[in-house]
């Protein structure tokens, strides 16, 4: 008989791993300075809600916050992750994917194509395409603006230096104002941690005021350690470079994955969004916008939220836990924010003048979802004050199919807010209702 | 001179399922002994090590659970076996076990081993130690012949 029991015992257990599920914290709880941390939870099988990749119909585009109209800048992309705008208002449009990840453990089999399922596998341009919006009568111009790249997401241009982090470096490349395309190979500044693992693969960079430095965000190479603390060696860090000589340094560690790199206009200071651990609960642990110090350690992998304990990590490090900083601003758990932009610059209501945008990719490991939208947190005196207000939103169908999820965002010359949306391939354009009507969008020309 | 058998060898008499039997008894093992391995070192490839353990030998356990259970059916001398019905329960509940063990080891980090998943991963062991111990009763040869 004891064999019995023992399988009774098996099914509840695996019964109960289920009805855990089902206390969510509401995100109202998890914005802000204080956020709502409960207890780490540890599962047999984390929760998951991954929504299956849907597609815009013609015409059809996600929806705006009163005041506001949208429309698509540019479709038909592969897989658009960034955007960044040049000064003569041309707009760059990033189009990359990870490169391949490897199996290394038995879930990788099963997780790869779960997440699949929700759009992350879309093949990406591994290259950068130009937009230059329809003005004055002259119709817009779209052309391949630099191919072969390996992975790229972040762009700086620095005088007539453009700078393009790749997965595995950063690379120059001569810019003339007005060019509409690069055909000089690029040369190399630094190299960057990459594969084989490359588990955030993603590189965000920032050029400083002076121009003499880079930044760049560089993510872990696990959700919590589990490929060793060697794969972690320059990761979860900011990285500094120098310009002229490409040696590199540690400006700030301890961010899981920290993306899009932005000065706050106010107070000059280094500001990020930063993707925090997964499978420890549907509420643990809240993804965050944060100034970044120069020196700062922000927790990961010991300890989140200052001394938070992060139980799966051994052997724990007591001393450089206690200099944990405690971030900014909470976003709720599993948002996935990937954009950032303040909207000192935008036309849009003077409601988004002071504060910063942030794109929310949205969950994959909560039920339900969170995320999957643009929002938009107050800032006065260069910090944030006040709840976050939702600015687009009407990414996700009500059959539950995401027909998009928004990624990078700028902000064009003309003052619209830009959303790279990776999952429905479109730049959209986001404008004051009373604006003059949006450009038609523009068509491909080689 | 004539031998009798009083009963079967039980699965074990089987040579298919002795063959695949030892697939899951070995990864098991070695799953315990790699969980030891990170218990006192806390390195990462220990950890790998058990969960990759663990999975193949779910498959090959689940392989040699069905074609055990194809004998078990149809074959009533193996169900008449000396602890024939202990043995294959037993044998499940380890297989059981180690399905558990297995999610408990996909966790990241040092939880993955720490404290359940080593525990589990002895008691799999206990259990197929007590099953094989039973499984493997071999029948005793009564000789049957001319007084000395």
């Amino acid at each position: 008989m004891k064999p019995l029991t023992l399988s009774l015992a098996l099914a509840a257990a695996f019964s109960l791993a289920a009805c855990e599920h089902s206390d969510i914290a509401p995100p109202a709880t998890q914005y802000g300075s204080t956020p709502a941390l409960p207890a780490p939870q540890q599962y047999l099988v984390p929760p998951m809600k991954v929504l299956p990749a849907g597609s815009w119909k013609n015409g059809e585009t996600p929806t705006v916050a009163a005041g506001l109209k949208i429309s698509a800048l540019v479709t038909g992309l592969m897989h658009p992750r960034s955007v960044y705008v040049l000064p003569n208002g041309d707009v760059l449009v990033v189009e990359s994917n990870g490169p391949k990840a490897p199996v290394l453990h038995p879930k990788d089999l099963i997780m790869g194509k779960v997440k699949a399922f929700g759009g992350t596998a879309g093949k990406g341009g591994n290259r950068i395409t130009l937009v230059r919006p329809a003005s004055n009568g002259t119709p817009a111009v779209r052309t391949v603006f630099l191919e072969h790249l390996n992975s790229p997401f972040g762009v700086a241009l620095v005088g007539n230096d453009l700078y393009v982090a790749n997965t595995d470096a950063v690379m120059r490349y001569p810019y003339v104002e007005g060019a509409t395309k690069i055909t000089d190979p690029g040369t190399k500044l630094a190299d960057l941690p990459a594969g084989p693992i490359d588990h955030h693969w993603t590189k965000s960079l920032l050029a400083s005021a002076d121009g003499s430095k880079l930044y760049v965000g560089v993510g872990s190479n696990s959700n919590i350690t589990e490929n060793g603390m060697g794969a972690e060696l320059n990761r979860a860090d900011i990285l500094e470079l120098d310009r002229q000589s490409g040696a590199m340094r540690i400006y700030a560690s301890g961010l899981r994955n920290p993306n899009a790199m932005q000065w706050e206009p106010h107070s000059k200071k280094m500001w990020t969004v930063v993707n925090e651990r997964d499978e420890i609960g549907p509420n643990l642990v809240p993804d965050y916008l944060t100034s970044v110090q120069e020196g700062g350690f922000y927790g990961w992998p010991y300890s989140y939220y200052g001394q938070h304990l992060d139980p799966r990590v051994q052997p724990q490090k007591p001393e450089l836990v206690a200099k944990a900083i405690v971030p900014d601003y909470a976003l709720s758990s599993h948002v996935a924010p990937l954009g950032l932009v303040f909207g000192t610059d935008t036309a849009l209501t003077p409601a988004y003048h002071e504060g910063a945008f942030v794109g929310e990719h949205g969950s994959w490991d909560r039920s339900p979802v969170n995320g999957y939208k643009v929002i938009f947190v107050p800032f006065k005196d260069g910090k944030p004050a006040g709840a976050p207000l939702d600015v687009v939103t009407g990414f996700l169908r009500p059959d539950n199919h995401a027909n998009g999820r928004p990624v990078g965002l700028a902000i064009d010359k003309s003052g619209a807010l830009l959303v790279a949306d990776d999952v429905g391939n479109t730049v959209w354009r986001v404008t004051p209702a009373a604006d003059v009507p949006a450009p038609a969008p523009a068509v491909a020309s080689r | 001179m004539q031998a009798t058998l009083p009963g079967s060898g039980g699965l074990w008499a089987h040579p298919l399922y002795r063959t695949l039997v030892q697939f899951p008894v070995a990864c098991f093992v070695g799953a315990l002994l790699t969980d030891i391995a990170y218990m006192r070192t806390a390195l990462y490839l220990w950890a790998s090590f058990s969960v990759w353990m663990l999975a193949f030998g779910c498959v090959c356990a689940g392989i040699t659970g069905v074609v055990g259970l194809v004998i078990f059916i149809r074959d009533r001398a193996t169900r008449a076996a000396r602890f024939a019905w202990p043995h294959a329960l037993l044998s499940l509940a380890a297989a059981l076990v180690a399905v558990v063990n297995t999610f408990v080891h996909s966790r990241d980090g040092y939880t993955s081993v720490m404290p359940t998943g080593i525990t589990l991963s002895a008691i799999v062991v206990l259990l197929m130690v007590i099953a094989t111990a039973l499984g493997w009763h071999t029948p005793r040869v009564v000789l049957q012949g001319e007084p000395a």
